[in-house]
């Protein structure tokens, strides 16, 4: 997984802090974002042949190869379930969140 | 979508996206979903935009940038297709991605004039006389191609090698290049979010949206399927049809069926 790790956002005291324009540096992260999902996806290893499927068609980029198959970035996922219907091995199930 | 043509692009891309969903969720500041450098341009301003960083691109002698517009239906063929109209005459080496949900949906599902006979939409609404929007979908593909641009192409997130394939080729373009992307809206559509893709790839299937390219000046199908899919399959499983009388898909297949029987005639076989 190589996003940006998610950082405290110091917020501006003085005027002279602000940036210039409305403009702020690319990639980063003040806070993770999954608090309205409503299902978990979760992938069984056994099951998985990594063909990456899923990872292609995530819209959310949450899913990532690793070690030939793929884990799930669960700060980000929003829970769409399009992974579990793109799977053509059935590895990807959903279990209801309770947080 | 966005993702995966980033990931084609890579990270030297100047992004330019216009008023809609994208921008509404991307630019939250200080968080912003892109890592490459990504601007917010004026709804009909796209184009002009890209036009902008292109000459900037050219002047600093930057060979590997590449400048990429990523618009909804609404800012390309309704509110930006002036700026667009421009920016493929002037010849600038840009990318020009469509994503095409049919509607104003960032705005709360508008109708645009790419929205289908049929559909409903806030501003066409249902009853009993007027059963959604009354006009057709306006033929981006082949309006940009008129402008004999360098290379044009027609997309689905259902097939997404496809699209991939696609935006490798724009980026080999010395020219502008256009990419239109079906793209469905779970809100404003009425589907579930985890049908997005076996919609995306239905309505490839079944005729009513078509894989196409057009370069060096001839129009090339993708994919010709042999036989549709049932157009009510399709239709039925969204919301925005449901009032549909079998009429109204009788008119859809008509219409459907004279398309591709001009589209078979003239264009060739890939």
């Amino acid at each position: 997984m190589n996003r940006p790790p998610v950082t405290k956002y110091i917020k501006p005291k003085h005027i002279k802090d602000y940036p210039v324009g409305p403009s702020f540096r690319a990639g980063y992260l003040t806070s993770d974002n999954s608090g309205w999902r409503t299902v978990r996806p979760i992938i069984d290893q056994d099951l998985c042949i990594g063909c990456q499927q899923c990872y292609l068609c995530c819209p959310e980029g949450v899913i990532y190869p690793k070690e030939g198959k793929v884990d799930i970035d669960y700060d980000f996922c929003k829970g769409c379930g399009i992974c579990g219907k793109i799977c053509n091995h059935k590895a990807i199930q959903f279990i209801k969140e309770n947080k | 979508m966005v993702r995966l043509a980033l990931k084609v692009l890579g990270e030297r891309t100047i992004t330019v996206v216009p008023a809609g969903c994208m921008s509404a969720v991307g630019f939250i500041y200080p968080q912003l979903c892109f890592s490459n450098n990504a601007i917010i341009s004026t709804f009909p301003g796209t184009a002009s935009m890209l036009s902008g960083i292109a000459a900037a691109v050219k002047a600093k002698g930057h060979k590997d940038v590449h400048v990429l517009g990523i618009a909804g239906d609404g800012g390309t063929a309704d509110i930006g297709l002036q700026a667009l109209s421009g920016a493929i005459d002037r010849g600038d080496k840009i990318i020009y991605i469509c994503y095409d949900n049919e509607a104003y949906m960032n705005t709360g599902i508008q109708k645009s004039s790419l929205t289908p006979f049929g559909a409903k939409t806030t501003t066409t609404p249902a009853g009993e006389n007027i059963r959604g929007t009354l006009t057709s979908k306006k033929n981006m593909f082949e309006i940009v191609a008129a402008h004999d641009i360098a290379y044009a192409a027609t997309a689905s997130i259902g097939y997404v090698q496809d699209f991939i394939n696609k935006v490798y080729k724009a980026s080999l373009v010395e020219g502008p290049s256009y990419i239109h992307v079906f793209a469905p809206c779970p809100t404003g559509w009425g589907i579930k979010t985890d049908e997005t893709f076996e919609i995306a790839k239905e309505v490839v299937d079944s005729g009513l949206w078509y894989l196409a390219e057009y370069e060096n000046g001839e129009f090339f199908l993708n994919k010709n399927p042999k036989e549709f899919t049932p157009v009510e399959n399709y239709l039925r499983k969204q919301n925005r049809f449901k009032h549909l009388h079998d009429e109204d898909i009788e008119q859809i297949i008509n219409a459907r069926d004279s398309k591709w029987e001009r589209m078979r005639r003239q264009w060739n076989n890939k």
